[in-house]
């Protein structure tokens, strides 16, 4: 597939190295006090793979991405990503590996503008200390006219050219979903994490937010593990289908042997047997 | 020569270093060419020796409520340990100056420093702590270094405090008040400077997201308390800093002004100024030393005209009381503070004859 929409360079001269993601996931299980949020989650996410995990609410599937993004410690079991073990690492630890995700109830900064937002999340690729800081020397402002320009390919690619210096928190719902996705990318994750980024959306807005993700996925070979309720979208982008209900893997495997599954059916539609 | 730009009006920005400037518009620029003319060139041979005076004293407190705001207003971490930080400067550099006979410049530094590691120290509660029991912390904080300045006796010289030597710099003398208008000036444009190009920086971004939404912060790959503890050191050393150059500024020191009192002032100088905002600080600082010093002339004042002694203990608690009101209705009234008073009625002039 071609690139329609500008080249960001953090993407076209990324090295297959700087793209890999292997992510790992053995036998997990997370519990809160007496409830069992994860029971023996098994599963693997590859290079290039756009993944989607969905299940009915309260499956766990976002307790899953908070396992795997430091935000949650799971009682058992590990994570690995790209052979590293990171189950006890901390969140920013694991922003800086190459983990990048958006939340389910945007987790911008409100009183910042959309350029703000996302210089923010340069924050990892700065590589000058407060002394330098301080003294706003040329190196400085070098390093912060690069990521300037890093982030104007962004906004050109998600289209946001026209908001970019607006209040985030003057945006309507569907584009800050878009600034999040934005912040996200900026943070030139290996494995980027959406957790319900079609929420609350309209038609149009959900059209455009396909688009960007296929063209992530396909053109720059982008890692995507995608949470989502809105099947249309979830089974005809996603390569593969993990469900998860009540903590439980379930199934997992291409959309259309999802839809077939019987305990997948069962755990959207609730069990016909018994009233037959 | 470039075109000079005198109109904030449209965006003829044509590269990105232009976005990164402190100033928008030339015009701001030669706003700051006139202020830095007027305080290094007229004010100080105009002044009479109490105003000059006062605005030492201003000079001073700005610089520790510029750092005060830092830790506050950017990165939302209340202190209410300032006042004593702020004497941990001025005991590190009087005891310098006195029991070493270091050079001012040195002893001004190692303050700064000293007070950076105790801010540090009293610091650390914030990795648990948020908000008011983070200001609990503090204040515990300010009574433990209250207590070392009045019973560290062999150090501090105990409720006698000490007396330090004038200052002096490359062999000049900076005993009197004037020059040491100078000094006091240059380090509040440095250390002002310092804190504009922290907050452009990704310094100033981390500050602020922790201070927003400490949560998603740290989904950005910043590390939390890390930050917050450099926002204590880098908030302490400009208290440091500031309380040496009072220590030498005064030429005695005692722990009493390094009280509570002390604390809840600076907090007061940046709630009043604008909580976020640099130029906020100087204008709260300078509105509470302002207010203070109208405040003992008024009750001096009422006291010699009431003469009876019933009088005298009512009016008293009139420094106080005013003071009082004065955060209160500048929360009710403009919880911005006089920062906001100050960009409003500057948008206004730069709109007039239209209203928007």
């Amino acid at each position: 597939m071609k690139a329609f929409r500008g080249e960001p360079s953090i993407f076209a001269s990324a090295q297959p190295e700087d793209r890999r993601a292997e992510l790992e996931v053995k036998n997990l299980t997370l519990k809160f006090g007496g409830i069992t949020a994860l029971s023996k989650i098994d599963l693997s996410v590859h290079t290039g793979e756009l993944v989607a995990i969905i299940g009915p609410n309260g499956a766990g599937k976002t307790s899953l991405l908070n396992c795997i993004t430091g935000y949650y410690k799971p009682q058992e079991g590990q994570i690995f990503f790209n052979g590293e073990n990171i189950t006890r690492l901390r969140t920013h630890h694991l922003t800086k590996l190459g983990i990048g995700r958006t939340y389910q109830n945007i987790e911008l900064f409100p009183g910042m503008t959309v350029l703000s937002n996302m210089l923010l999340a340069r924050h990892v690729h700065c590589h000058y200390n407060a002394g330098r800081a301080s003294l706003f020397l040329k190196s400085v402002r070098k390093e912060e006219v690069r990521h300037r320009k890093v982030l104007e390919e962004l906004i050109d690619f998600l289209e946001m050219q026209s908001i970019r210096k607006k209040l985030v928190g003057s945006l309507p719902y569907g584009m800050r979903k878009r600034v999040e996705l934005g912040r996200a990318l900026s943070l030139e994750p290996k494995l980027l994490i959406l957790d319900e980024p079609f929420a609350g959306m309209t038609l149009e807005e959900k059209e455009d937010m396909v688009r960007f993700l296929t063209e992530l996925n396909e053109a720059w070979n982008q890692t995507t593990i995608l949470v989502e309720h809105d099947m249309s979208v979830v089974m005809s982008i996603s390569k593969r289908v993990i469900v998860l209900d009540f903590g439980v893997k379930i199934a997992e495997g291409p959309p259309e042997f999802v839809q077939k599954h019987p305990q997948v059916i069962k755990a959207y539609l609730g069990d016909t047997a018994t009233i037959d | 020569m470039r075109k000079l730009r005198f109109h904030p009006c449209g965006n003829f920005k044509e590269t990105y270093e232009e976005e990164l400037a402190i100033f928008e518009t030339d015009f701001g620029r030669l706003w700051m060419l006139i202020g830095i003319v007027l305080l290094f060139g007229v004010i100080p041979f105009v002044s009479s020796p109490y105003i000059l005076y006062v605005l030492n004293i201003i000079g001073i407190y700005s610089i520790a409520a510029v750092g005060l705001n830092i830790l506050t207003g950017y990165t939302g971490q209340i202190s209410l340990g300032h006042g004593a930080f702020f004497g941990v400067g001025a005991y590190t550099a009087a005891i310098l100056a006195s029991k070493a006979h270091s050079p001012f410049l040195l002893s001004l530094l190692a303050a700064g420093v000293m007070t950076a590691a105790v801010g540090f120290i009293f610091g650390l509660p914030s990795s648990r702590l948020k908000h008011l029991y983070l200001l609990i912390a503090t204040l515990a904080g300010q009574f433990i270094m209250e207590y070392v300045f009045v019973n560290w006796e062999s150090m501090t010289g105990g409720a006698e405090g000490i007396v330090v030597m004038g200052a002096s710099l490359f062999g000049l003398d900076l005993g009197n008040d004037r020059t040491f208008y100078f000094v006091i000036f240059a380090f509040l444009v440095l250390m002002i400077w310092i804190a504009v190009n922290l907050k452009r920086t990704r310094y100033g971004r981390a500050f602020i997201a922790i201070r927003d939404n400490d949560r998603a912060a740290e989904g950005m790959g910043i590390p939390i308390f890390r930050y917050k503890l450099l926002s204590f050191a880098i908030s302490s050393f400009y208290a440091g800093l500031a309380g040496a150059l009072f220590a030498y500024f005064t030429m005695s020191i005692t722990p009493e002004p390094f009280n509570l009192w002390l604390s809840i002032e600076f907090i007061a100088m940046i709630i009043i100024g604008g909580l976020g905002s640099i130029p906020g600080s100087i204008f709260g600082t300078a509105f509470i030393v302002i207010l203070n010093e109208l405040l003992s002339h008024v009750t001096e004042y009422l006291m010699n005209v009431g003469a009876s002694e019933g009088m005298a203990i009512t009016i008293a608690p009139l420094r106080e009381f005013v003071f009082g009101l004065a955060i209160v209705l500048f929360i009710i009234y403009e919880p911005k503070g006089i920062a906001e008073v100050w960009r409003v009625v500057r948008s206004s002039f730069r709109l007039w004859p239209f209203s928007y």
